[in-house]
């Protein structure tokens, strides 16, 4: 197949997407490199809060020389069709830390898709993901990870909670794991969800208006994802776009 | 303040409250008293607006206004406090944050400031002594990790930060040892024992009555207030058992 050829709904990575958004912008640019060398430490954030109606596809590839770390945040929230794919290599001893938000209304097709291959030993890696969708909005993470014959005490998780606003939204969480090594820890859970019911009327009961309260839960919901974030300007940006964004889904 | 006339319900098609009269004035403090089964709980979800707990007939007015007619939060707003007997938990929210939100909400409501962050710390901090929880306690998130204790002293201090004019506490000494008890006592009537407000405590034994004097006491049985009478009332439930009293 060629590279160039327009995906199907039968390519696994792009079973959610929304075809057509992707058939405008196709063919997509080369994805954007992140090299980070031997010992390294990289930060890179992404806000993807496309136009209305608009479409978005952010590619990277990255690579994570032996003893690096790269942390990457994603806030994933814009246009009708958005889709972030981070393609992950980890050298020995390296780490790569991955947190996302998606939050989405309307009509709006959003995904995170990854793919981090443990090529090498002792290297570890985290995703944490919290999708929160309301109306008819889709919500996909798709997760894979690889490890690589040799690469043993690999240790890698993925933490993937939705929340839905609405039932005609709908969220999607695909872990696979690909493993070729034997001593190996990877760890993966993924739930679907709605605001507690209880909690709400508790924080009625206490004279919260209701979009107050659902904003105040929602926002407990993706603290967490961004918390780590070392530079505190751009953790700024990333929490204050998603409150924005969520106070247009309640 | 509350006149609560012939009021119905019924929860998944069964009738609970089969008329239900009750009036209470500014100044006073009345105990509902009953078997399991009885309707308490319903009643204090019936009047705190709990989704699922509709009135279907009778009605109740507070502060002048149709009870039935506002939004659980607006009724926080016009002064009513519901004490759970299960507190609810909220991972992710702190006490502080969930309390300030809540008390300048009813403020909003009610056209009034928003508390200014000092004044508020103030006022938790002085709740928080009043009823001994520890102030860090109010840093964590809504009785996450919390005892059965710790989430009822919990409640007071949010009841006295909140400064309802009725309150309606639902077994708000379950779970509670006798020091415990005592603190809450104490807590309940430095906060709500003035002239212009009043209590309704809903609770299965007369020990909370020992430390918090009730001016009436009502026995509810079967959906229906079926005798009324003073705090002695109480003393002889406990000695001779609800059914001896209602038989009689």
């Amino acid at each position: 197949m060629s590279a160039l050829a327009l995906p199907t709904r039968r390519d696994e990575a792009w079973r959610y997407s929304d075809l057509d958004a992707v058939a405008a912008l196709w063919p997509t640019p080369a994805p954007a490199r992140i090299d980070v060398a031997a010992g390294e430490s990289a930060h890179h954030h992404l806000i993807q809060d496309a136009a209305d109606g608009e479409s978005a596809i952010h590619d990277y590839v990255v690579t994570v020389a032996d003893g690096a770390r790269c942390d990457f945040h994603v806030l994933n929230s814009g246009g009708r069709f958005g889709r972030v794919t981070i393609d992950v290599t980890l050298g020995k001893g390296s780490h790569f830390e991955l947190g996302g938000a998606i939050l989405g209304g309307g009509d709006q097709v959003l995904e995170i898709v990854t793919s981090v291959t443990h090529a090498q030993p002792d290297a570890t890696s985290g995703q944490t993901i919290r999708s929160i969708l309301a109306q008819r909005a889709t919500g996909s993470y798709l997760g894979k990870i690889a490890v690589a014959r040799d690469a043993q005490r690999t240790d890698a998780f993925q933490s993937v909670k939705a929340m839905l606003l609405d039932r005609t939204a709908t969220a999607n969480a695909k872990p696979e794991l690909e493993i070729y090594a034997d001593d190996v820890k990877c760890a993966h859970g993924a739930t679907v969800g709605e605001l507690d019911k209880a909690a709400l009327f508790y924080m009625a009961s206490r004279g919260l208006d209701p979009a107050t309260a659902k904003t105040l839960l929602l926002r407990s919901f993706v603290a967490g994802v961004f918390d780590a974030v070392a530079d505190e300007a751009v953790r700024e940006r990333l929490e204050a776009a998603a409150l924005a964004k969520l106070e247009t889904l309640v | 303040m509350l006149t609560i006339d012939n009021l119905t319900n019924e929860i998944d098609g069964k009738a609970i409250l089969k008329g239900l009269s009750l009036a209470i004035n500014a100044g006073e403090i009345h105990a509902i008293m009953g078997p399991n089964g009885a309707g308490k709980s319903t009643l204090a979800y019936t009047l705190g607006g709990r989704p699922g707990y509709a009135a279907t007939g009778g009605s109740a007015t507070f502060e002048g206004r149709d009870l039935f007619e506002m939004e659980p939060h607006e009724r926080a707003a016009t002064g009513l406090f519901l004490g759970f007997q299960y507190p609810v938990e909220i991972p992710g929210v702190s006490n502080l944050q969930f309390l300030r939100e809540s008390l300048n909400s009813q403020r909003r409501a009610r056209g009034e400031e928003a508390l200014p962050g000092g004044a508020f710390i103030k006022l938790a901090k002085e709740k928080a002594t009043l009823l001994g929880l520890d102030m860090e306690m109010l840093k964590r998130p809504v009785n996450v990790g919390f005892s059965g204790g710790e989430k009822k002293r919990a409640e007071m201090v949010q009841m006295g930060i909140l400064d309802p004019r009725l309150a309606i506490l639902d077994e708000t000494d379950s779970g509670l040892d006798i020091d415990a008890l005592k603190t809450v006592g104490a807590g309940i009537n430095a906060i709500m024992r003035r002239p212009d407000k009043a209590v309704l405590l809903i609770t299965h034994y007369q020990r909370l009555l020992d430390y918090v004097k009730p001016d009436f006491v009502h026995v509810l049985a079967a959906g229906r207030i079926v005798k009324s009478g003073g705090p002695d009332l109480a003393l002889q439930l406990e000695r001779e058992g609800y059914a001896e009293v209602l038989a009689a």
